[in-house]
């Protein structure tokens, strides 16, 4: 059931956004009398029909346990699951299925490291090396885990002038050899992405094993695990139009062959006797229980509709919406705006976070809801970045995705104005 | 009525009751973890009633301003008053429902305030204020 490339979908080299609209039900929802405006796609994105279609199917036509059944429907059920493993490991160019475990999310992803292999792996002393702009699911795990080890977490910091990593402060924490490098590959707040394959390289030097957060980098660009070389490698479903509850963990084969499960039950394992178990193939030894079937069919949708775009068009189209916005919020006194600058586009994915003068973000985004505007507030769930770095209890934040067009960016700063007269600022 | 009405900008511009208190002998502290608000209100109660009132913190013009506006209000009130005080409390301060969104951020001061008095009083925090 692959979508091909279907040119209405295109007008020239770009994105047809009207076309592509017309696909995401929630869009043409009214708020407050007003079209929505959706700018919080970091957080979760929209769903198309094809994605939510293919969960109803799923449910209306060959709901069924996997791996199981030997009847019909069943079998359906268990190739549907895997084929939609087979188009998340082409997507980000994996070997092959055995390194494709099913999780929640990318937070549940990087916890099963920290369970199964940091756990076993890191002891007394030993480092582990994050960075200032990580999301706290690339950061509480870790504390946790060094808590527990008496293992010593570090931090990378962020060059305040250019909101990328700073390169000195990387090497210098390489230095102390660290067991694991756990780095994000876009920041939810910045917007920055790092050069994870160079930190990568870096890293392998050192002996570490390397962990790429790459949450807020697989729904909008072209990744591939191959070249980045990452051991460990998490992302979420619901950022890239599939349904809540389905997330990734990527680990080479030859890791999670060594790695431990850490959850036990059905379908992780091949036989069991009383007192000892023999773990089943990869990826199902991680496994257990009954698997978020409708989330796994829903995500090989979601990756079908991602690719009859083109990762490449998707990236293309969304630089082109945050130069608009970089360029829009330029003009507007009392804004400031975070993260990479406008000569740095290729640095930055599609998220723009801003302050108002000293207008709390949630009075900013109460404001905008009004115009049926939706933009996140708050510290992002990287309070490190938010609150130490940048110094701000809070802040507001626009997220584009394929969805998204100019005439979004223009219904944010006209929100902007309205924020402006009811605080009395210029 | 407008949730960003004249009335709760005023107040927060220009707060009421804003900063420390002699001679306190009731303080709690409240933080609201979603949106990084933070409140400490001082007490001087005296005969079960609330004598003297004031709050510290920072936060958005809802949470900001109601505290305001409520420790205003709550001068002189017994604590068996403002242990029965609730979220209609603060949306007849507000003269509006700020909606599922910003609920918490206005009925912030208030439970904080709550909290002070059932600490002060050695009673533990019942379900309706830590529910606030």
């Amino acid at each position: 059931m692959t979508l091909s490339q279907n040119s209405e979908y295109f007008a020239g080299e770009s994105l047809n956004v009207d076309r592509i609209r017309r696909d995401f039900p929630e869009l043409s929802v009214k708020v407050n009398g007003n079209r929505l405006v959706y700018l919080d796609s970091a957080a979760t994105s929209q769903k198309p029909m094809q994605v939510i279609r293919a969960v109803d199917e799923f449910y209306s036509r060959y709901n069924a346990n996997i791996h199981r059944g030997v009847y019909k429907i069943a079998e359906e059920a268990t190739a549907a699951y895997t084929e939609s493993k087979e188009k998340v490991a082409r997507l980000i160019n994996a070997n092959g299925i055995e390194e494709i475990v099913y999780v929640r999310n990318a937070t549940e992803a990087i916890n099963l490291v920290a369970l199964g292999w940091a756990a076993h792996n890191i002891s007394k002393g030993d480092h582990i090396l994050i960075s200032e702009m990580e999301h706290h699911s690339n950061i509480v795990p870790w504390i946790i885990l060094s808590n527990r080890a008496g293992a010593v977490l570090d931090y990378v910091e962020i060059d305040k002038s250019t909101g990328l990593l700073d390169d000195n402060s990387l090497h210098e924490n390489l230095e102390k050899s660290p067991k694991l490098v756990a780095i994000t590959q876009a920041s939810n707040v910045l917007g920055t992405i790092n050069d994870v394959k160079q930190i990568a390289k870096l890293a392998h030097k050192r002996g570490a094993k390397v962990l790429v957060d790459a949450a807020q980098s697989v729904p909008h660009m072209k990744v591939d695990v191959r070249d980045i070389d990452s051991d460990f490698f998490a992302f979420s479903g619901h950022k890239m139009l599939a349904p809540t509850g389905i997330g990734v963990l990527h680990a080479k084969a030859e890791i999670l062959d060594r790695m431990e499960p850490v959850f036990g039950g059905g379908d992780m394992i091949k036989s069991v006797e009383y007192h000892s178990y023999t773990p089943n193939d990869l990826p199902w030894k991680f496994e257990a229980g009954t698997a978020n079937i409708e989330g796994g069919i829903g995500l090989g949708a979601a990756v079908d509709y991602l690719n009859m775009l083109g990762m490449d068009r998707i990236r293309r189209h969304e630089m082109e919406i945050t130069k608009y916005a970089l360029e829009r919020l330029q003009d507007v006194s009392n804004v400031t705006v975070y993260g990479p600058s406008l000569d740095m586009l290729e640095s930055r994915v599609g998220v723009v976070s801003f302050s108002l003068d000293d207008v709390h973000p949630h009075d900013v985004a109460t404001i905008f809801d009004r115009d049926g505007v939706a933009i996140r507030a708050g510290h992002h769930c990287a309070m490190p970045l938010v609150t130490k770095v940048i110094g701000k209890p809070a802040l507001s934040r626009m997220s584009f995705y394929m969805y998204n067009g100019n005439d979004d960016v223009d219904a944010a700063v006209k929100a902007i104005g309205e924020v402006k007269k009811i605080f009395r600022i210029k | 009525m407008d949730l960003y009405a004249e009335e709760i900008i005023s107040h927060y511009e220009h707060p009421h009751n804003k900063g420390k208190l002699d001679a306190e002998n009731a303080t709690f502290h409240e933080h609201n973890p979603l949106c990084g608000d933070e409140i400490t209100i001082h007490l001087h109660i005296d005969n079960g009633r609330v004598d003297r009132i004031s709050f510290e913190g920072n936060g958005c013009a809802i949470s900001m301003g109601t505290a305001s506006m409520l420790t205003d209000f709550i001068k002189g009130k017994t604590l068996e008053e403002v242990e029965k005080m609730g979220v209609s409390t603060v949306i007849d301060l507000l003269g509006i429902d700020p909606g599922p969104g910003r609920l918490k951020c206005a009925t912030l001061s208030l439970k904080t305030l709550k909290e002070a008095i059932f600490v002060y009083e050695h009673k533990s925090v019942d379900s309706g204020t830590r529910n606030l």
